[in-house]
């Protein structure tokens, strides 16, 4: 019987109403009293000299209120990198600066130059056309190869070359050597992991206020994390002491990564709002979004694994180029690292395992996490590499993963992280049973006769989320702790705030965080609210990303609980006269075990504020109480996906006809919640397959900055998807068992897609290794042709 | 500066407007209904969908000036009159068709239109007809669900919430 209310019931979303009926708040929805409009006047060219800035015609422009340049903000500090990479050598990363406003240069197609704030949006474009700009412009570093060329031009002139690092980690090279040395048979894969563009569908909007006559600044903006952002912009950019400085996230119409970000744009209406004493608001045009959010993947891989001669994997070695584009965004030097190379064990027994990556600038919009982050990458290789490895011995690619796969946990991988729980066999049978192997034949037949190929394609993938343990991320280079903290607020009546420092943009919050206040204590949800996105109203937070809402914050929601219990239980042993021992919660009801003594919630709430007999000499008035919670690993949620695809041999063009992911992400707090993540992933991991790319030409103009050019996933380029969440294996360290399940869908399902394009070509009789994303008719009918 | 008096929602409004403000910008800047939503600068993403004079039409590609005596429906006149979600609105949250709400707006608003010149939609023609609406989020199989079961469809064999 699936439940009703509290954890594990499929409870549908209270925040749906508001957003049904147009009544949500997004940061655009908000206009603040005498605001101004931003404007930012944007490089076109992707790498240049600024010679000079003329903005005096534009200024006299009607309705111009100032206009700022890189002049502006010298001496203010740039935006920050949160995570410090040690080099293979035990040199620290190359860290350039990255400034608000362009000064001296230009290094990626939408550097912002100069930003003009008029009383009008019309206003303050026009006089941004006015503004005469001469810019000199010099060769354009775009490929990764070439830009580690010694005769490259350099993105940043401070800098020796335009490697930011290169970094090795895993086994010893003696273990790794030895395994390729003595293997049966080596398979290489050389691949590219496309470079894709988040795209929310609500664009980037920072709007600010500042009170001078105390000296208050208020942000309202797209994020996906308000307190890093007060922290970032007050701590290293504009100096300002964090309690004067309020940045509020409201309704945020998705973020998938791109709205971690510490952004130039919200520094910058910051600074602006109190510069000229009035409000700030700045609007990104999607055009403006694709040349300014942050971009992800962008990896070009060469990765090799050895099998001894009963095909047990026995090596696995992988040279990545990950770009970082011009600058260094808020997390872009852990994506290819910490996030990537220690996810390439994935599901298998692999005793050696070397990873090296160099990350390289290049002259095009900063790189960071996207959905996933350096899992999908890492996945997308190994899986891919599995799967050549099986058609080139002629095994069954199934087969060949289950023999491999980890059976025994806790697992420490040479990589560095230790898995604590998982069942791949189990997973994998569900898969099986879900995608109906058996009948695949009779499909493929089905298909031959209408003159299509059809081919079924599965992989397996881990990824590491809720991260993650402060001391540990520290040691790796983190700039910042990532435990979450949560605050129970109980009012005198029973109602219940929760100030939660996971920040909600599509996950729904608001109803499943409830769930598992009102299991714990027992009472109506409908008494519970959830309260984030504000930094004046919740203790601390880092944000939401990597899957780490439930995990994280929740586990600090869940010790704030706890604490409220322990005191109310107090509270109701005086109200009862019995000893604390006795005092049991259930059903919303304190009770003396073994009596039929009991006072319910709200009578023990009451006393709380009504002290009237309360034994004040024991115990506080008041029922609120604050938890942080850092966790003491990741968790591990793992899962095996199956895709059919039919090719139309005519046109290339491959159209998904089944799709079927079985997932292990612990303990399930809100089925439905879970269910709608993984669907979003999968259309996000289809799309790289198939259609997303992000595109530049050999000069570093984008020429993939619109809806017209860069194909998102549609309606009908998608099926309705099977999921499932059964075999579930609780996780050991966290309160509620709960592993995470954001990411899954867009890592699972990109080598499911690719791994099935080429077993519909290769039983066709196309003899093709690989072909790289997306999957485009034009690039599959060309490998039909050999 | 051209004066409009048009019905939206049923209200009659008058305002002066510039020549080129989009209907977006009028409905969302000068009559604050800000559930019609800006996704892009193209026509292509269709957070701004609403109906003018029945038709489904992408605010962001229409002139308010344009709409001069014209009926207009957004989003904010969907519920029933009780104040209740409508059918089409319910079927969303039943079948959890939205996760960000940002597109969902449109969405709703081209579901009614295709509802009503197709009452029973095959899945296939619920999402052609969903070609100019982009959802990030939801990977649309909960939206087309909700379509299905707002147009009176058995959904329960489709599988997942
Ligand atoms: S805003 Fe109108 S279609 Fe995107
Ligand atoms: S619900 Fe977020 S874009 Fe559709």
């Amino acid at each position: 019987m699936p439940k009703d209310h509290g954890i594990g019931a499929a409870q549908k979303r209270r925040e749906d109403v508001r957003f049904l009926t147009g009544a949500g708040k997004y940061t655009d929805d908000i206009n603040v009293y005498g605001q101004t409009y931003c404007h930012f006047l944007r490089s076109d060219v992707a790498h240049g000299k600024i010679v000079s800035i003329d903005t005096s015609a534009a200024e006299a422009m009607p309705g111009v209120v100032r206009i700022f340049t890189g002049k502006d903000f010298e001496g203010v500090g740039g935006l920050p990198c949160g995570w410090l990479v040690t080099d293979k050598n035990g040199q620290p990363m190359k860290e350039p600066a990255h400034p608000v406003l362009a000064q001296g240069k230009v290094r990626h197609v939408g550097d912002p130059i100069c930003a003009v704030i008029a009383e009008t949006l019309d206003q303050a474009r026009d006089a941004a056309e006015a503004i005469e700009l001469e810019i000199e412009e010099l060769p354009a570093v775009v490929d990764m190869r070439a830009a580690l060329g010694a005769d490259s031009a350099r993105v940043h002139d401070d800098l020796s070359d335009n490697l930011c690092y290169d970094w090795q980690f895993g086994s010893d090279q003696a273990a790794v050597d030895k395994a390729f040395a003595e293997a049966a048979h080596v398979t290489t894969l050389e691949l590219v992991n496309n470079r894709l563009v988040a795209n929310p569908m609500e664009p980037r909007v920072a709007v600010a206020e500042y009170a001078r006559a105390n000296d208050e600044t208020t942000l309202y903006t797209t994020s996906q994390n308000p307190h890093v952002i007060r922290l970032l912009m007050g701590a290293f950019v504009l100096g300002i002491p964090e309690h004067k400085l309020r940045v509020v996230a409201p309704d945020v119409g998705g973020g998938f990564g791109t709205k971690i970000f510490h952004y130039a744009e919200e520094a910058f209406v910051t600074f602006a709002a109190r510069q000229i004493n009035r409000p700030v608001k700045w609007t990104a045009t999607r055009s403006e979004a694709f040349m300014s959010d942050a971009h992800g993947r962008d990896h070009v891989t060469k990765i090799e694994l050895a099998l001894d001669a009963d095909n047990n994997f026995t090596g696995i070695r992988t040279d990545t180029l990950a770009n970082m584009g011009a600058y260094l965004s808020t997390f872009a030097s852990s994506v290819p690292t910490w996030l990537h190379g220690t996810l390439m064990a994935g599901n298998y027994r692999t005793p050696a395992i070397q990873v090296n990556v160099k990350a390289v600038f290049t002259n095009t919009v900063p790189v960071d996490a996207y959905r996933g982050a350096g899992r999908p990458e890492a996945t997308f290789q190994l899986e891919r590499l599995v799967d050549k490895a099986a058609r080139e011995l002629g095994v069954d690619p199934i087969k060949l993963r289950r023999q491999n796969f980890i059976e025994s946990f806790p697992y420490a991988t040479p990589v560095a992280v230790e898995y604590d729980t998982g069942n791949y066999v189990a997973t994998m049978d569900k898969l099986e049973e879900m995608i109906d192997v058996p009948g695949f034949a009779a499909r493929r037949a089905e298909s031959e006769a209408k003159g299509k190929l059809r081919g079924l394609g599965v992989n397996c993938y881990i990824e590491a989320c809720g991260i993650a343990p402060s001391n540990l991320v520290g040691q790796l280079g983190a700039r910042a702790g990532l435990y979450d903290a949560a605050t129970v607020r109980v009012n005198a009546t029973g109602s219940i705030s929760v100030m939660v420092g996971a920040h909600s943009h599509g996950q729904g919050h608001e109803t499943a965080f409830p769930q598992v206040v009102a299991d714990m204590l027992g009472i109506d949800e409908s008494m519970i609210e959830i309260v984030h996105g504000d930094t004046s109203k919740i203790p601390f937070g880092m944000g939401t990303y990597g899957s780490r809402s439930l995990a994280v914050c929740g586990s600090a929601m869940v010790r704030a609980t706890e604490k409220i219990i322990n005191k109310a239980k107090k509270i109701a042993a005086h109200l009862m006269e019995a000893s604390e021992g006795d005092i049991e919660l259930k059903d919303g009801r304190f009770s003396v075990a073994g009596t039929d003594k009991s006072v319910a919630w709200g009578d023990v709430t009451l006393a709380a504020y009504v002290p009237h007999n309360y034994p004040l000499t024991e115990i506080e008035p008041g029922l609120e109480e604050t938890a942080f919670y850092d966790p003491a690993n990741f968790t591990y949620p793992a899962g095996a996906y199956a895709c059919e695809v039919e090719v139309d041999p005519d046109t290339g063009k491959v159209t998904i006809e089944r799709f079927a992911a079985a997932d292990d992400f612990g303990n399930v707090v809100n089925p439905m919640i879970v269910e709608g993540q993984v669907h979003g992933g999968l259309a996000q991991g289809i799309g790289q397959a198939l259609l997303e790319s992000c595109v530049y030409d050999e000069n570093g103009q984008l020429l993939s900055a619109s809806y017209m050019d860069y194909a998102m996933p549609r309606a009908s380029d998608v099926p309705f998807y099977m999921v499932d969440h059964s075999c579930a294996t609780p996780c050991t360290h966290n309160p509620l068992g709960v592993k995470g399940c954001g990411e899954a869908g867009a890592i699972g399902s990109p080598p499911a897609v690719v791994n099935a394009v080429l077993d519909a070509l290769n039983h066709a009789g196309h003899a093709v290794a690989h072909i790289d994303m997306p999957v485009s008719p034009h690039r599959v009918w060309q490998a039909m042709q050999g | 500066m051209t004066k409009v008096t048009m019905t939206v929602n049923g209200k009659t409004v008058s305002k002066e407007v510039r020549g080129n403000m989009l209907m977006t910008e009028f409905l969302r800047d000068e009559l604050h209904l800000t559930g019609t939503h800006v996704g892009c600068d193209t026509s292509q993403c269709g957070a701004c969908n609403i109906h003018v004079n029945g038709a489904n039409v992408k605010g962001c590609t229409i002139f308010a000036a344009e709409c001069d005596g014209a009926e207009v429906g957004t989003i904010e006149g969907q519920a029933n009159a009780d104040g209740s979600l409508n059918v089409i609105q319910q079927a969303f949250q039943d079948h959890h068709g939205l996760q960000c709400g940002f597109c969902t707006p449109g969405m709703v608003m081209s579901a009614a239109a295709l509802l009503k010149e197709n009452p029973k939609p095959s899945e296939a023609e619920v999402r052609h007809y969903l070609e100019g609406n982009i959802c990030r989020c939801t990977g649309y199989h909960n939206i087309v669900k909700a379509i299905l079961a707002a147009s009176g469809q058995d959904v329960s064999s489709i599988a997942a919430e």
